[in-house]
């Protein structure tokens, strides 16, 4: 979507360069990508008290927008949120006003009428959240919680602040993207930002059938073999199978699919032995993933969800400072 | 601009201060807890000079400062790291530069986030006046007076020197 991201860099950034809405990886660089996991990196210490909150964004009204089900990326939005003592709304789309004809925008500026700070919106439309980032007032700041095909940033950034947990740096690594491509906003997500962190190879590991077709543009290497894909790599990321977005036979089977992709405990012998799995949940259990490698010792699944809370926790109180910084500067030039 | 102040002695007085003040308390096994980044430095010296064993406890308090709504997020911002339990224990809070009393309240806010302490003796090495909050240190290291556009900053940590100069206009 290289017409939306063209726009992400100017949306996102205020005049410092800092944060201020959260869209797409697209337009950030290293800096900008590293400071958000230093931030998150902190912010997982608090996770540790005895009292998990901090009162960083006390006074402040975050509006979780779920456009689209999800329940791990909401809930973990709704506490990071609230570790960082905001007020959290949970709008519930398929019961509020918009089914009862009210426009996108007549309900935004709604929300904006109850002075909400952030709007966290997941849709199903690619770009829905920068449309929603250019027509707020600048007392608001968007969080992209997932849109369409086109990105998922925060997924992303929780899946590079365990990476670099688990492996210390980006340099030098082989990351291998394991499955349904086509239809994943998390894979191009997480694509764009090995590479703007400097990963030293992402693979691809898909059918055809399941690849963009234009994959190769996006800086990764693509292989439509397990054995050959895995060979030598230090992470494997699975994605789920999105049977809710297959339009059209794409597939044989689900077992088929498995015995060709799924991650078995034999075919994670074909990566180096201290490689890590990742998986952006939900699994799906012997569609693509084995329980014996998900439950394994090398998956690291589950620290994925904790470092969730603390990278939402870093997007959201960097978006809102950035929102502050912007402001108090618009003020000095009035 | 050469330190004005030795360090290092005053640190020591305060160490002895510190000592006579736990005694008279009844304080046993106080634990040693620095604000950062200059706090830090000074709890470490008051840690050897006391014999203290336990590590020094590291207090980042960005997150609970007051002034985020005007300000926004120190970027420099690092983890807290209090490498014991504070519940029901007494600690010594140290901090390099006290002035309006707003670091050390939002340290104590952050402090009972770790656990209710037994209590709480503040000590500072530099006192410049100019508070804004009703907060006292127990133990000073020395007191200064700044001109308003003046400020005072700890350089260290090896050797600790303290920094008298004007702020920079922008």
């Amino acid at each position: 979507m290289p017409e939306l991201d063209e726009h992400s860099p100017v949306l996102q950034l205020n005049r410092f360069d800092h944060l201020r809405h959260f869209l797409s990886i697209d337009g950030l660089s290293r800096q900008h990508l590293t400071d958000i996991l230093d931030t998150a990196e902190t912010f997982i210490e608090v996770g540790t008290r005895s009292i998990k909150k901090v009162p960083l964004l006390r006074g402040k009204t975050v509006a979780n927008l779920f456009f689209e089900a999800s329940t791990r990326t909401r809930t973990t939005f709704e506490l990071a949120a609230k570790r960082l003592s905001a007020d959290v709304l949970n709008i519930n789309i398929s019961t509020s006003a918009t089914s009862k004809g009210e426009s996108l925008s007549d309900m935004l500026q709604n929300l904006e009428a109850m002075a909400v700070d952030m709007f966290v919106v997941r849709h199903a439309q690619s770009g829905a959240p920068h449309f929603i980032a250019e027509s707020v007032t600048p007392r608001v700041s968007v969080i992209n919680a997932g849109d369409g095909r086109h990105a998922h940033p925060t997924q992303a950034m929780l899946d590079m602040l365990t990476i670099r947990q688990h492996k210390g740096q980006f340099k030098g690594l082989t990351v291998a993207i394991v499955g349904d491509i086509l239809h994943s906003r998390v894979a191009r997500s997480q694509i764009r930002a090995l590479n703007v962190l400097g990963a030293k190879e992402v693979r691809v590991i898909a059918p055809d059938t399941l690849l963009p077709v234009d994959v190769e543009s996006f800086g990764v290497t693509v292989f439509n073999d397990m054995a050959q894909g895995l060979d030598g790599v230090d992470v494997v990321i699975m994605l789920r199978l999105q049977k809710e977005r297959m339009e059209g036979a794409l597939l044989p089977s689900e077992s088929e699919f498995f015995r060709l992709y799924g991650l078995s405990e034999k075919k994670l012998k074909l990566a180096k032995p201290d490689a890590i799995v990742m998986h952006p949940g939900p699994i799906n259990r012997g569609v693509e993933i084995d329980s014996a490698v998900a439950d394994g010792p090398q998956s690291v699944i589950l620290n994925e969800v904790t470092n969730g809370i603390a990278v939402r926790m870093a997007v959201l109180s960097m978006a809102m400072s950035g929102q502050i910084a912007d402001l108090a500067a618009d003020e000095e030039v009035l | 601009m050469p330190s004005v102040i030795n360090v290092e002695t005053t640190i020591a007085t305060m160490a002895v201060e510190l000592e006579t003040m736990i005694a008279a308390r009844g304080i046993d096994r106080p634990a040693m807890i620095g604000i950062r980044t200059g706090g830090v430095w000074v709890a470490q010296r008051l840690r050897q000079l006391l014999k203290l064993e336990e590590t020094v406890g590291e207090l980042d308090i960005s997150f609970y400062r007051d002034d985020f709504t005007r300000i926004g997020l120190n970027p420099s911002v690092k983890a807290s790291s209090l490498p014991f339990e504070t519940e029901n224990r007494h600690l010594i809070l140290v901090d390099d530069v006290i002035m309006s009393g707003r670091t050390i309240r939002a340290a104590m806010n952050e402090l009972f986030d770790f656990g209710r302490p037994a209590s709480i003796v503040l000590a500072a090495l530099i006192d410049v006046g100019a508070r804004e909050l009703p907060i006292q240190p127990d133990v000073i290291g020395h007191r200064a007076h700044l001109e308003p556009d003046e400020r005072v900053k700890l350089v260290g940590p090896d050797p600790l020197q303290v920094e008298f100069r004007n702020k920079v206009r922008t």
